[in-house]
């Protein structure tokens, strides 16, 4: 696997806890349309990707990302 | 065109939905007359105010409100202008000495409003290149006060020491760091654990900012806040207040022990452009602030208040922000929005005023009855809200 299919996999498997609506996940799924998260669960899936990839994901970057494919090419910019 | 008020249009539904089941709109009360901290009159009606802020009772104070008369007729109604430029008069020199004295620090700052305090100094300190560490619950005017300025924000757990510490570790070595506290969270009424976080602050490198707004007068052996109280006020950077709960005016301020300090009063937008207090709120501010120094005997009885109204809630079965009282403020959690509208209202028809606090406001999109007391609620008013609860709650089916 390359490295963004890692990291792909590993936020795939961070979000279904929080997928309580049992939406079908793609890179493009819309965290706030689509996952309907509010501002509490957001801060918690933040907090357990922060803590998986060992990464700071500041307000002002969660601003930009609005789907899960750009969760994972914000966490492959941070980390390389 | 485009209608720009159409981004509102679920809040006014919101609002049209409580409305239509008939309840009282509790976004718009009207005090006829104010006859005490603890009284007004409302619709008509002898009211007692259980959620003013109004901790200490300052705004009734024979002295304070001599104060505000003499400088109304020494100095007129207004300044009509900044700080910097026609609007710093000899009360407001007053008042800030009168912060140095009550806090024992070597510098303090007045701004307008507490808002403004929060806005101004957190925008300022905080630049480009710099992380602003907070608590996820913080007021809205620390988070407005991050938006103004360019940091990058980091926000934590609520009162989670561990999170802190980690978002703290993980700041690029070199990067400017701003952690923001507050003391009492007015939301819950619970307060932070401020001996850890500003110990785990400090080990990390970073300034830290405490937001005393609803401890000042009343926590702590002087008064000066949950940082006083628990022992870490020598290593807070800039303690951030208000005028307008236990000092019973308007107005905010910083004190801080920062050697550059003053330099703020040129850099600080939210102080500099636009007017000051007027001398008699300044006036108003100096006298209450010396009288707070020495009111012990007014703490002690606040606390009693706190503590009997807490249990006498918790007795008649409601639901607590807090398992024990841990400040003035007593949080009433309520099922949803319409049972919470509609308790605050059969506690206004008994003669009774609350605030009703709705998300965004409150944490986890929480329906609250926050309550707020004050050091001169007497023991009878204390046993008459009691009795005022549980009517309300029996009537509403809140508690059985």
């Amino acid at each position: 696997m390359s490295d963004r299919a890692q990291t792909a996999a590993k936020v795939f498997e961070l979000v279904e806890p929080f997928n309580k609506k049992g939406v079908e996940v793609t890179e493009s799924t819309r965290f706030a349309q689509d996952l309907e998260w509010d501002s509490l669960t957001v801060l918690d899936f933040v907090a357990n990707i922060e803590d998986e990839f060992d990464v700071l994901i500041s307000m002002n970057m969660q601003a930009e990302i609005e789907t899960v494919g750009h969760l994972i090419d914000a966490l492959q910019k941070l980390m390389s | 065109m485009i209608d720009l008020f159409a981004k509102f249009d679920d809040v006014i539904a919101m609002r049209e939905g409580l409305l239509a089941s008939g309840v009282t709109d509790p976004f718009n009360l009207v005090m006829e007359r104010v006859e005490s901290p603890t009284v007004a009159i409302c619709n008509g009606k002898r009211t007692i105010l259980l959620g003013t802020y109004n901790y200490m009772g300052m705004t009734f104070d024979p002295d304070v409100i001599a104060a505000g008369k003499k400088a109304l007729d020494e100095f007129g109604s207004g300044t009509t202008g900044s700080r910097v430029l026609n609007g710093t008069y000899g009360g407001h020199k007053a008042v800030e000495q009168a912060l140095k004295d009550f806090y024992a620090m070597d510098h303090a700052m007045v701004f307008s409003t507490g808002y403004q305090a929060n806005l101004g100094v957190i925008s300022t300190i905080a630049g480009k290149e710099d992380y602003i560490v907070l608590d996820i619950d913080s007021h809205a005017s620390i988070y407005d006060g991050c938006a103004m300025g360019n940091a990058q924000i980091v926000p934590f757990r609520h009162n989670d020491i561990e999170a802190l510490e980690k978002r703290l570790k993980r700041i690029p070595e070199g990067a400017g760091k701003l952690v923001v506290l507050e003391g009492v969270y007015s939301m819950m009424g619970d307060i932070a654990p401020l001996k850890e976080m500003v110990a785990v602050s400090k080990a990390n490198g970073a300034m830290v900012l405490v937001d005393e707004a609803h401890s000042m007068g009343f926590i702590g052996e002087h008064g000066r806040g949950v940082a006083e109280a628990q022992g870490v006020i020598d290593d807070v950077d800039f303690i951030i207040g208000t005028f307008s709960k236990s000092v019973g005016t308007v107005g905010g301020f910083c004190v801080s022990n920062h050697p550059k300090f003053e330099i703020l009063r040129l850099v600080c937008r939210p102080y500099v452009f636009t007017a000051s207090l007027p001398p008699s709120v300044v006036a108003t501010a100096t006298t209450s602030i010396r009288k707070l120094m020495d009111s012990a005997d007014k703490r002690a009885h606040l606390w009693e208040n706190s503590k009997r109204l807490h249990g006498g809630l918790r007795q008649l079965g409601f639901m607590l922000g807090t398992d024990e009282p841990q400040s003035a403020i007593i949080a009433v959690i309520m099922p949803d929005l319409e049972k919470g509208a509609a308790m605050w209202e059969a506690l206004l028809n008994e003669g009774l005023y609350v605030n009703l606090a709705r998300p965004p406001a409150t944490p986890a999109g929480m329906t609250l009855l926050r309550c707020s007391l004050c050091a001169l609620h007497t023991e009878e008013q204390v046993g008459e809200i009691l009795g005022m609860f549980a009517a309300a709650g029996r009537a509403t089916g809140c508690i059985s």
